[in-house]
């Protein structure tokens, strides 16, 4: 009952309103981010009270969904201001209170070098546009939580992933596959609708 | 930008070696609203926050007056000071501000509440 309320509620989060192909802005579906959620709060219970850090936040979706299950405190930190833009409009319209924070996760993170955060969600890039991107989304996110990093990565990845996870001394472990339906978002693709298979890992570096 | 966002940010130049934290906030415009009140976040929050940070911070922007220079003992049990805490990290907001590294110098920008923490191409 939960899940359903929370994703017909995330049905109304305005997507982007032109994603850019360069980031990788595949907009976080509301039933994936109504599944990841509802997963995370219930299995771990790592959203309520907790400070929650969105790497990559792009309109919003995963810090609105959090911030309804109860976060204490969302911050979101975004490459895009367009994208931006667009999460503050949606953040005013849910009377959410999250902040948000422009800077390139690429080149450098905006948060100071302690544990600022309980956990990080994110859906980060793929890394399949700009290689390595991934990796630093996780570098950063691992550097800044207290207790686990929840996040989103292609299967077909997954190896990669858990590699790059061991070797920053984190655990991870594959909690979901989940379909992701990233059709129509992207001019360049030629089929209306394409489905990648998504992991939801969990990186707990509460031992780090 | 609420200050427990401020009390997580810190210069992200590389070249920059010291007193990148915290952020010292110049030429700004606050604004403070009405938030529900979350006691449990409050007090879990407290070991993470940087509490002679916030303090400053929060003196700056004369907002607080009330936040003792040091957490109570008995922090979780006081409603005042928590009363206290809940109004100076989430119910002021940053709209516009210069936030000046103390030990590169570097201005990053508050517009519309978002702080711009982009490089330029020769800062990377």
């Amino acid at each position: 009952m939960k899940l359903k309320h929370l994703q017909s509620q995330l049905e109304d989060v305005q997507p982007f309103e032109k994603a850019k192909f360069a980031l990788e802005q595949y907009p976080t579906t509301p039933h994936l981010a109504a599944h990841m959620l509802t997963f995370i709060d219930t299995e771990y219970d790592d959203i309520e009270d907790q400070v929650v850090c969105d790497l990559g936040v792009g309109c919003g979706m995963l810090s609105i969904g959090a911030s309804i299950l109860g976060a204490g405190a969302c911050i979101g930190v975004d490459i895009d201001p367009d994208a931006l833009e667009i999460a503050k409009h949606n953040l005013t319209r849910f009377e959410v209170e999250a902040d948000l924070v422009l800077c390139d996760l690429g080149t450098s993170s905006p948060f100071a070098n302690r544990p600022v955060a309980d956990v990080v969600l994110m859906n980060p890039p793929f890394g399949t546009k700009n290689a390595g991107i991934d990796t630093k989304f996780l570098t950063h996110a691992v550097s800044i939580a207290r207790k686990a990093v929840y996040s989103l990565h292609k299967s077909s990845t997954r190896e990669h992933i858990v590699k790059t996870a061991e070797r920053l001394g984190a655990t991870c472990e594959v909690l979901a596959e989940l379909k992701f339906n990233i059709g129509k978002t992207m001019a360049m693709h030629k089929q209306k609708n394409v489905d990648v298979y998504v992991d939801l890992v969990r990186l707990d570096v509460s031992a780090m | 930008m609420r200050l427990v966002t401020h009390n997580m940010l810190m210069c992200n130049l590389k070249s920059c070696t010291k007193d990148k934290f915290p952020l010292k906030v110049t030429d700004f415009t606050i604004e403070e609203s009405d938030v529900d009140p979350n006691p449990d976040f409050l007090i879990g929050l407290l070991p993470k926050l940087e509490w002679g940070a916030l303090v400053g911070t929060a003196k700056a922007l004369g907002v607080g007056d009330e936040l003792p220079s040091k957490i109570p003992e008995d922090a979780s049990e006081d409603a005042d000071f928590l009363t206290a805490l809940h109004h100076v990290i989430m119910e002021v907001e940053i709209k516009e501000a210069k936030l000046v590294c103390n030990g590169c110098g570097r201005v990053f920008p508050v517009s519309k509440g978002v702080p711009n923490m982009v490089l330029r191409e020769d800062e990377v």
